[in-house]
């Protein structure tokens, strides 16, 4: 057991179990994050974003979902930088030449790169303001005061910056889950030649219809304004 | 002289492991759209010993597709642009006249150039050494009813046991991953019952050499089955991640 962290499988099966449950972390929050768009001011969103603010959640989900992202950069920088040093220094002058092999899967860590660099933004909008500086307005829904969340989220969204950058963000998220997906099963051994074709249409499907829906999500805030 | 083309090659010259190593620009005048390859290499080798100089060194055994020898990576694609075959059953026809063909050797940190297009492919034999056999002899072909083996094992053990260990897959893998060669030996006896006995040792012996020797880890690009000539599929490093992980949990 000792040593299969150390093993090139091993490393992988901890890039593989991280991202993984970065996948199921990210059907909470597109759940979540679809309240925004039920035309009630926003009520359900601040309630259900007020739910994951409690403090199981804060302090009990929270230190996971942050240790699912660290082990998965970690793991994924370590990873990179290991196989570029098993490739060596000398470069093919003629290139490569070999047809059929997807973009993703040959640039997932610049892909990361990109998820990371759009996830320090939503700290930097949602995490601090909301957790840390308590920076945000409050309503009172049902007789409870809480965090107007809405509202914050409203107003970020009408900033045509954040919008391009939040969709830019969620394309790239789609990009490296239409390769992550699949290869998460195969790195488990969870695949062979029928469910190769299996994870990839299911993982591609997935990876769209999660970051369309992140996007749309955006579009839809910035077009609508405050008015819904 | 219709099937005759002249080619310019580029093929990389280097005079041992230690030396720097750079591109030699050679002209071919008329080549045979019916020779292989590495028949198209033989007269490049006299035109050099003719002219004086050094021939240049490539590795070749069988010319026939089995032994995995040739390794010539030829614009940008290990063994070549045709899909499926060795350097050594690769046909000029696949060229155009005039064409400007570059000649590299495998590159990659698991296998050091020896001279010009040579590679040191040991790792591939300290990997099968380290666990890619049965310990006991199996005999000789034992009758078809006296060890049922389900006709799917047995052709994905055969697919598998087609792997020359030519080290294209290497070569071509962006990760200097040896694994779709690991996964084929392993799985080529881990299908077979008398493979099965040793499976999980075999699994761990062989990944964890590999590991030792420098080579990179598996992304799943699926680049090496693309190149593979034998057509060794990737399902193959499923079922290592399978037999390693489970091994390794086991213990
Ligand atoms: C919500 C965000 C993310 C999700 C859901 C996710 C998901 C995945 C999945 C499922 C895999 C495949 C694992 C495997 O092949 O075994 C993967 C691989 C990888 N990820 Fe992520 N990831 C996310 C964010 C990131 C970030 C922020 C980075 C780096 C800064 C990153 C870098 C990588 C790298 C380098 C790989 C390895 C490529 C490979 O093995 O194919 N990922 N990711
Ligand atoms: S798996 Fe294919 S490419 Fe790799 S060594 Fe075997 S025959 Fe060559
Ligand atoms: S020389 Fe034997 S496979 Fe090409």
């Amino acid at each position: 057991m000792s040593n299969l962290l150390s093993s090139s499988i091993g490393r992988k099966l901890l890039m593989s179990l991280s991202g993984l449950f970065l996948i199921t972390f990210l059907v909470v929050h597109l759940s979540i994050n679809l309240l925004l768009l039920i035309p009630d001011g926003g009520e359900a969103f601040n309630v259900a974003a007020n739910f994951m603010a409690l403090p199981l959640i804060k302090f009990g989900l929270q230190p996971v979902l942050a240790l699912g992202f660290i082990v998965h950069i970690a793991y994924g920088a370590i990873l990179t930088a290991k196989n570029n040093k098993a490739r060596g220094n000398n470069k093919y002058a003629s290139g490569n030449n070999t047809k059929e092999v997807m973009w993703a899967s040959k640039n997932m860590a610049v892909l990361g790169v990109t998820i990371l660099a759009f996830l320090a933004v939503h700290m930097v909008d949602y995490w601090i303001p909301l957790q840390i500086t308590h920076a945000v307005g409050s309503v009172t829904i049902g007789g409870v005061e809480m965090h107007d969340t809405y509202s914050l989220v409203a107003a970020n969204f009408q900033n045509p910056l954040k919008v391009v950058l939040y969709v830019i963000g969620s394309l790239g998220l789609a990009v490296h889950l239409t390769h992550g997906f699949w290869s998460a099963f195969q790195t488990l051994g969870a695949s062979n030649t029928i469910w190769r074709k299996r994870w990839t249409v299911i993982g591609t499907v997935f990876a769209w219809v999660v970051s369309l829906g992140f996007c749309v999500i955006a579009i839809a805030m910035y077009a609508c304004g405050s008015c819904c | 002289m219709e099937n005759n083309i002249s080619l310019t090659l580029k093929v990389w010259r280097q005079s041992d492991s230690k030396a720097k190593g750079g591109f030699e620009t050679y002209k071919l005048e008329t080549v045979s759209t019916d020779s292989s390859f590495l028949e198209m290499m033989d007269i490049l080798n006299e035109q050099l010993v003719g002219e004086g100089k050094e021939p240049v060194a490539f590795d070749h055994d069988c010319r026939e597709g089995i032994c995995g020898m040739c390794s010539l990576y030829i614009n940008g694609r290990p063994h070549g642009p045709d899909d499926d075959v060795t350097t050594c059953q690769l046909h000029m026809r696949k060229f155009k006249n005039n064409e400007t063909i570059t000649i590299e050797p495998w590159r990659s940190a698991g296998f050091p150039v020896i001279k010009d297009l040579i590679v040191d492919r040991t790792a591939f034999d300290q990997i099968i050494a380290a666990g890619g056999y049965t310990s006991v002899s199996t005999g000789g072909v034992p009758d078809a009813n006296a060890l049922p083996i389900p006709k799917d094992d047995a052709d994905e053990a055969m697919d598998a046991a087609s792997c020359i260990g030519c080290g294209a897959c290497v070569a071509t893998c962006k990760n200097g991953s040896a694994m779709l060669f690991v996964s084929a030996k392993v799985s080529h006896l881990a299908l077979l019952p008398q493979g099965q006995v040793e499976a999980a040792l075999r699994a761990k012996a062989m990944v964890g050499k590999m590991d030792e020797l420098g080579f990179g880890a598996c992304t799943n690009t699926g680049a090496c089955e693309v190149e593979c000539p034998k057509g060794v599929s990737i399902a193959n490093i499923a079922r290592l991640n399978r037999e390693y992980l489970s091994a390794k949990l086991k213990d």
